[in-house]
């Protein structure tokens, strides 16, 4: 039998939760005997090669691009995790959601105290991905399945999750492992 | 002095003096109701109704109603922490509550509630209201997106310190938490030390230099869930675990 796929994205986010999921150190063994990786910054593969079983994304969705990549994880995996604060409420990224975006992109490319800019332009090379309105949460964009927790989540958290998903047991969390910074 | 009473609470018999509230008979008795608008030294108020139980079957704020002989409580049920579930995912969705670098993580009474009742995730869509930050007063400063209109810094700076530097404006969503002075923080009569400062249960109003005091691990809601130290009184209680009931 072969083994369930696994494919993971950074949309709007720091790469932390990336780096959590490296963190459960020598467990990496185990699951990579668990599991193949798919489409994901871990492997460097671009697209996916096949349907997954698991698709982990982290960050929020602030441009179209990220919102075409997590449509895309949403056709290609059967369950999907929001994975950390940014997945899951917008995070850091979400803080510009109470400031309108022409505010933002002035402050940033026109109006900051540190901007140097003659041609007074807000960079729109079509090579850009839109910025969205505001940052979206995962699940206001597509139905995501779970949830975990943290800034970034604990790796024994994300190990809990995988192993019960890969085993067909329910995810219990216990306390220490519930926190959302 | 009046006699004491009894009444049950969960199936237990809970010894009452007169004039206790049902929280304050439950408290004494190692029996923990959830709360967020609730303070041992400030009176009631009735707020948040995360303490609501079940008194003789009807929903009842536990805060605000005596206990009296015979009742009969209910409050650690699916169905009640359901209803208490849904209160704090809402006061989350309301405000902006960025756990990540808010420097009262870990010691927060509503990320410890949160946490207590195991919310993953809240189920209704973030409003990320545009709220304001007064960081004028020399000691204090107050972040109205953490503010959960609680009401305590209002009872306690009345009350407690005689000043009255804090009450409501504007009503519904529209609601906040405003100062005794035209413009800012630093013109009113605030002191650091001040009641006002200690009781706010979540990270809106915060004494400066202070942040981040205990690391990661040894905050007060790390290890053990909120309401752990009332559960620790009762007579030979198993010591306390959170998670979903
Ligand atoms: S500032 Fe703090 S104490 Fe005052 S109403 Fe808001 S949450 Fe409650
Ligand atoms: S604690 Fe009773 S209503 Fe808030």
């Amino acid at each position: 039998m072969s083994k369930p796929r696994v494919a993971t994205a950074s949309l709007a986010g720091c790469f932390g939760c990336h780096m959590s999921i490296l963190d459960i150190d020598d467990r990496i063994l185990q699951l990579i005997e668990l599991v193949e990786f798919d489409k994901s910054p871990i492997d460097d593969y671009k697209g996916f090669t096949q349907r997954c079983a698991i698709g982990l994304i982290e960050g929020g969705c602030c441009n179209a691009e990220n919102v075409h990549v997590l449509q895309d994880f949403r056709k290609n995996c059967d369950i999907l995790i929001a994975l950390g604060e940014c997945a899951i409420c917008g995070g850091i990224p979400a803080m510009r959601n109470t400031i309108p975006l022409r505010e933002c992109l002035a402050e940033a490319y026109l109006d900051g105290p540190t901007v140097h800019n003659p041609s007074r332009r807000i960079p729109d090379d079509p090579e850009i991905p839109r910025l969205l309105n505001r940052v979206y949460p995962c699940h206001e964009v597509v139905k995501m399945d779970y949830y975990l927790q943290g800034c970034p989540p604990p790796a024994d958290a994300i190990w809990a999750a995988l192993t019960a998903l890969l085993t067909n047991r329910p995810i219990q969390l216990p306390y220490e492992l519930l926190k959302y910074d | 002095m009046s006699e004491s009473f009894t009444l049950t609470i969960d199936g237990v018999e809970v010894t009452a003096q007169p004039g206790q509230s049902i929280l304050q008979a439950a408290d004494a008795a190692g029996v923990y109701i959830p709360r967020l608008c609730a303070h041992p030294e400030l009176e009631a108020f009735g707020a948040c109704r995360v303490c609501t139980v079940k008194v003789n079957g009807r929903p009842q704020a536990a805060c605000t109603t005596p206990a009296t002989k015979g009742m009969i409580v209910e409050n650690d049920t699916p169905e009640l922490n359901e209803h208490r579930r849904s209160l704090i995912e809402m006061l989350f969705v309301e405000g902006n509550h960025f756990c990540m670098f808010c420097e009262r993580s870990g010691n927060c009474e509503l990320q410890a509630l949160a946490y207590r009742l195991g919310i993953d995730a809240p189920r209704h869509d973030y409003q990320y209201p545009a709220r304001t930050l007064d960081g004028s007063h020399p000691e204090v400063f107050i972040d109205r997106n953490r503010c959960i209109l609680c009401g305590r810094c209002v009872r306690a700076s009345r009350d407690v310190d005689g000043k009255h530097v804090f009450d409501f404006v504007g009503r519904g969503k529209g609601k906040r938490i405003w100062i005794d002075a035209e413009s800012r923080l630093a013109d009113t009569p605030l002191e650091g030390e001040d009641k006002a400062v200690e009781v706010c249960p979540v990270g809106a109003i915060l004494r400066k230099g202070a942040a981040y005091a205990a690391p990661i691990g040894r905050r007060l809601y790390d290890h053990d869930p909120i309401g752990a130290d009332i559960e620790a009184k009762r007579v030979g209680a198993p010591a306390a675990k959170g998670g979903k009931s």
